[in-house]
């Protein structure tokens, strides 16, 4: 019992962060129609701009952990932002409303690009960060001597995502950047038509998507303390599977599937093997697709014939 | 062409100011991105990392990209010309799938030759090895991307179902390389039909990423399936080719010919002629395995360019372009994408089983999503659907490395941005120098 | 396969639709619709905008599955139920064949290879399931050459013999138009459903289109069925014409029957009460 309360923290920790990725995922698929594959490397720079600035702000001497925080946060989410803009009007851009495998395959070249772009520029080794936020609260002790705990850092990552879902749910619900938003996501043609700037709506998809993702990435090096160039790649999979899985297009979906997958993937290490726990994500793909594409939230595609 | 350059002609001037302007934007974009990435950079010191800055890379970064944006903003204030006549021209005369007319054959030839030319060395030859592999494989997955237009993430799974089959079936049962040959393609293209059948409906994006699952699961599987695969350590002491049944080597087990001794009624009154002496060599097994790598990729060539012909190969190119007028004219498409997709994976084995047998060693290691996309991209930058695209793609994408190891660091980066570039400029167009399967009037030259 | 359930079809029917409707979540595209197309006829579909017209056409060809309905095709001696079949066996098994409204080729092909792929499932057995064809067996060449013929013999019929190889994406529209029949022939059908064929096209084309329609029927003896807004091919070649508005069946019969029907004019020009008088007097006066 005890052991189960703990994975449950634990995989809704590790959900939140892919709840954050996947919406970048669903709000590009909702208004473009595309895969953004390269959302995962976005995540990826996110995480080495969180390094990069602890480790200066350490240099140059700003230790106060919240303060800290919060200024890393911002300058994450400011650099990954422009690096989510500009991808998106090199590499998709010039190609909205050609053949649909064209996006795709320009974003697997962006991705191929950033991955080693960072690779190049930083290194291929590991980079490390000490830990930022220590120490936990103790919930329950079971007779064993087990006792189940959430850190201070899990609690920061679940109610730092919450309040970004809320305010997030907030700003395309009420206000009139989601208004021209969920306009675009309708119909393209027709919101042009009806004024909408529908180029700069989709920049601000992208912007916003991938200032979630530096969140995501900030929150995961605090988590693990370990980051490469390499980990935009499971991660983003796994976000994208959690967008699928809650309905692509969906936000409350990418939400839920991400907590959804968060779950599955520490239960699953907890109880059947760590090291299938990928495999676990990968089936729950291909399941979702085949058997239910819209997934759990998601409106179902009429097809046009 | 020539009003377009004409009417262009008077704003020459504002072109280049209007050139600098959006080069010194882009620039600046490109210093805030490369600010924090380029700008610092982590170094490792006892205990962490440290932060080292290297401003004069922002600079760099931001003068090529000022450069570039200029460049492209000059051929496009002249009317997309150059770059889109440039490429049609290419892809026509060179890349089509006709054009084996003359370079392909030349290209053969070459291929055929290489291992006799003088300056040919075991580092040369082996080499080559390496690029006929991809060239094959690039082959393989032409017919899944290039003409039954189905995004394959993750074809680098047949490729280890071919490896794995070969070497296992040759260290259980003891079984040859041209004994496992077609069992490994069988084997893989039983995979493709296995793995395609209940996704092939998905739209194609979709697919996509369940290919790129699957190639990952089964990766996966092969790193923690201890007794069968060896995980991560693989399987090694793979046997070798024989040559007709002669193994290659030094010696030959009880009861067997090793190949010199084999040959040698032939080889020994050439080798005279020439003043040489006949005897074992290291070098006649990387030989005999290039001529293997040769001789199947030139069979998947040949079959490809056949298969594209027939009916079947027909209904790929029209399931590509419109997959419900398909269904309309009672064209079956999961079956026809699932031949698609078992005949790609067939070949994808046929490489992995040469690809363990060259070796003599299998890992998990040689199958991950990387390889891929270094397989889709040789497809994409040899321009979907074009044979010898894909051998100028395969050639440039192994030998880069071989200029040094600054160019080996900055392959994957060209290649990805290749692949934007080339979306970007042809989207469609790759197929656009395609040769038709069939002809009602001759070709007018 | 024989139906006992609505009574034998009538005799000389290739197509009985009975009380087809299709919904799509709360929204009701085709009510309740019967009617049928008789053998060697040409049978229209008119309606204004938004009437389940290409619904219509949809369920038959298999892209929709009729929530409720019997689509029963004759052919060959055996009557299909196209509500229970996939949607490629409509046309490789039932053999009804269509066009489609925005027109649907296979725009990086040739024009020949166009109607090539539509004689797909024949010259996939000739070639042996690919296995003979990879070894040029001379069978295969012969049926392939037969292929070539008969896709020769449409081209000449829709004139389009001369750009026989050119990219069909590279077509005029009215070209285009004329070949996505062609195709659909090449399918050798027994009925043949068109989406608005004459759509785009100029009076000179249409009545070349009339011609061709009527070809089709007469010498070739398949049954057409048709969607279409431009009157001047409906009145002209129709034998047959079936009426909706609102997904209903609001009438039916000969196009001179139809053209004076006053739910048929209701539903084109609206309520004839809530017209001001003045145009009402108009419309009278133009008709």
């Amino acid at each position: 019992m005890e052991y189960f309360v703990q994975q449950l923290i634990n995989g809704l920790t590790l959900g939140a962060i892919y709840a954050l990725i996947a919406i970048g995922y669903t709000m590009v698929y909702g208004i473009i129609g595309m895969i953004n594959f390269a959302h995962g490397e976005i995540y990826m720079i996110g995480a080495f701009l969180a390094v990069i600035a602890f480790t200066g702000l350490g240099i140059i001497g700003l230790t106060w952990v919240p303060a800290a925080i919060i200024v890393v946060l911002l300058i994450a989410m400011f650099f990954t932002a422009a690096y989510g803009w500009t991808v998106e009007r090199i590499a998709y851009r010039p190609l909205r409303g050609s053949h649909r495998l064209a996006p795709l395959i320009s974003a697997i070249g962006m991705s191929i690009f950033l991955q080693n772009y960072v690779q190049i520029a930083q290194g291929a080794k590991i980079k490390p960060l000490p830990p930022v936020v220590q120490g936990n609260i103790p919930l329950m002790e079971s007779a064993s001597g087990f006792t189940v705990s959430i850190s201070y850092l899990q609690l920061i990552i679940i109610l730092l995502t919450v309040g970004l879902m809320l305010g997030f749910t907030y700003l395309i619900q009420r206000t009139s950047l989601g208004r021209s938003q969920r306009a675009c996501e309708q119909d393209l043609k027709m919101a042009s038509l009806l004024g909408v700037d529908v180029d700069r709506t989709i920049s601000l998809t992208f912007v916003m998507g991938a200032a979630l993702a530096a969140v995501a990435g900030v929150m995961i090096t605090m988590y693990y303390g370990v980051i490469d160039f390499f980990i935009g790649f499971l991660a983003g999979v796994k976000a994208f599977t959690a967008a699928v899985l809650g309905g692509i297009g969906s936000l409350p979906g990418a939400m839920l599937g991400g907590l959804l997958i968060g779950l599955i993937e520490a239960f699953w290490s907890a109880y059947f093997s760590v090291e299938y726990k990928d495999v676990a994500t990968f089936v729950i793909l291909v399941v979702v697709l085949i058997f239910r594409p819209t997934g759990l939230l998601g409106r179902p595609e009429v097809e046009k014939v | 062409m020539a009003t377009v350059t004409e009417a262009s002609t008077p704003h020459r001037g504002t072109d280049v100011i209007t050139a600098a302007k959006e080069a010194a934007i882009a620039a600046g974009v490109m210093a805030v991105l490369a600010l924090p990435l380029i700008g610092f950079i982590l170094v490792d010191v006892a205990g962490g990392v440290t932060l080292r800055t290297r401003f004069g890379g922002v600079l760099t970064a931001a003068a090529i990209v000022f450069v570039g944006r200029f460049v492209i903003a000059m051929l496009r204030g002249r009317g997309a010309g150059p770059i889109a006549h440039l490429t049609g021209l290419v892809t026509r005369r060179v890349a089509g799938w006709g054009a084996g007319r003359f370079v392909g054959p030349a290209l053969v030839g070459f291929a055929v030759v290489l291992p006799v030319l003088p300056f040919s060395d075991r580092y040369i030859i082996d080499l080559g090895t390496s690029v006929l592999i991809y060239v094959m494989l690039g082959w393989g997955l032409n017919v899944v991307v290039g003409l039954a237009g189905l995004l394959d993430l993750g074809y680098v799974a047949f490729y280890a179902v071919g490896a794995y089959s070969f070497a296992l079936l040759a260290l259980h049962f003891d079984l040859s390389f041209w004994a496992c040959l077609p069992l490994a393609g069988v084997f893989a293209a039983l995979f493709g039909i296995i793995l395609g059948f209940p996704v092939l409906r998905l739209r194609g994006d979709y697919l996509a990423i369940v290919t790129l699952g699957f190639g990952e699961i089964i990766r996966i599987v092969l790193l923690n399936w201890q007794d069968f695969t060896g995980g991560p350590n693989g399987l090694s002491s793979i046997p070798r080719p024989s040559f007709f049944g002669a193994p290659i080597g030094r010696s030959a087990p009880e009861g067997q010919t090793p190949f010199h001794e084999f040959v040698a009624p032939v080889m020994e009154p050439i080798a005279a002629l020439f003043g040489g002496e006949w005897g074992f060599d290291a070098i006649h097994r990387i030989v005999w395995l290039y001529y293997i790598i040769l001789a199947l990729a030139l069979v998947t060539n040949v079959f490809t360019l056949r298969i594209r012909r027939l009916p079947v190969g027909r209904a790929w190119e029209a399931l590509r372009e419109d997959e419900i007028a398909c269904r309309s004219l009672g064209i079956n498409p999961t079956n026809t994408k699932l031949s698609a997709f078992a005949i790609g994976a067939m070949f994808a084995g046929f490489a992995g089983a040469f690809f363990s047998a060259r070796q003599g060693f299998v890992s998990p290691e040689s199958f991950t999503y990387i390889e891929s996309a270094v397989i889709l991209a040789i497809v994409v930058l040899g321009g979907m659907g074009s044979q010898i695209g894909v051998v100028v793609a395969a050639a440039f994408l192994i030998l880069i490395p071989e200029f040094g190891r600054d160019f080996a660091q900055y392959r994957m980066l060209l290649f990805g941005l290749a692949m934007v570039l080339v979306m970007i400029w042809r989207p469609q167009g790759l197929v656009s120098g395609r040769e038709p399967s069939v002809r009602l009037h001759a070709e007018r030259r | 396969m024989q139906d006992a359930a609505h009574g034998a079809l009538a005799p000389d029917a290739i197509l009985t639709v009975d009380h087809l409707t299709m919904r799509f979540g709360g929204l009701t595209a085709v009510d309740d619709v019967s009617f049928s197309v008789r053998d060697r006829s040409i049978t229209s579909i008119i309606g204004p905008n938004g009437a389940g017209k290409t619904t219509v056409f949809n369920c038959l060809t298999g892209f929709y599955k009729p929530t409720i309905g019997r689509l029963a095709l004759r052919h060959g001696g055996a009557v299909h139920l196209l509500e229970r079949m996939e949607g490629f066996r409509i046309c490789k098994e039932a053999r009804v064949a269509r066009t489609f409204q925005n027109i649907r080729l296979f725009g990086a092909m040739t024009v020949l290879e166009n109607l090539m792929v539509a004689q797909h499932n024949r010259l996939m057995v000739a070639s042996g399931f690919s296995l003979l064809g990879l070894f040029g067996a001379a069978s295969f060449r012969a049926a392939e050459r037969a292929a070539i013929d008969k896709a020769r013999f449409w081209l000449d019929r829709v004139g389009l013999t001369d750009r026989a190889d050119w990219e069909a994406g590279n077509l005029p529209y009215g070209d285009q138009r004329r070949l996505e029949i062609a195709r659909a022939m090449c399918t050798d059908p027994a009925l043949l459903c068109l989406d608005e064929p004459a759509a785009g096209l100029n009076p000179r084309e249409s009545a070349s289109l009339n011609d061709l329609l009527r070809t089709i029927r007469d010498s070739h003896g398949i049954a057409v069925l048709l969607i279409e807004h431009d009157m001047s091919v409906v009145m002209e070649i129709s034998d047959h014409i079936i009426v909706l508005d609102y997904g209903r069946k609001i009438a039916s019969g000969s196009p001179e029957n139809v053209r004076n029907d006053p739910a048929v004019i209701r539903a084109y020009l609206g309520e004839e009460e809530a017209l001001p008088p003045e145009i009402a007097a108009d419309l009278e006066g133009g008709r």
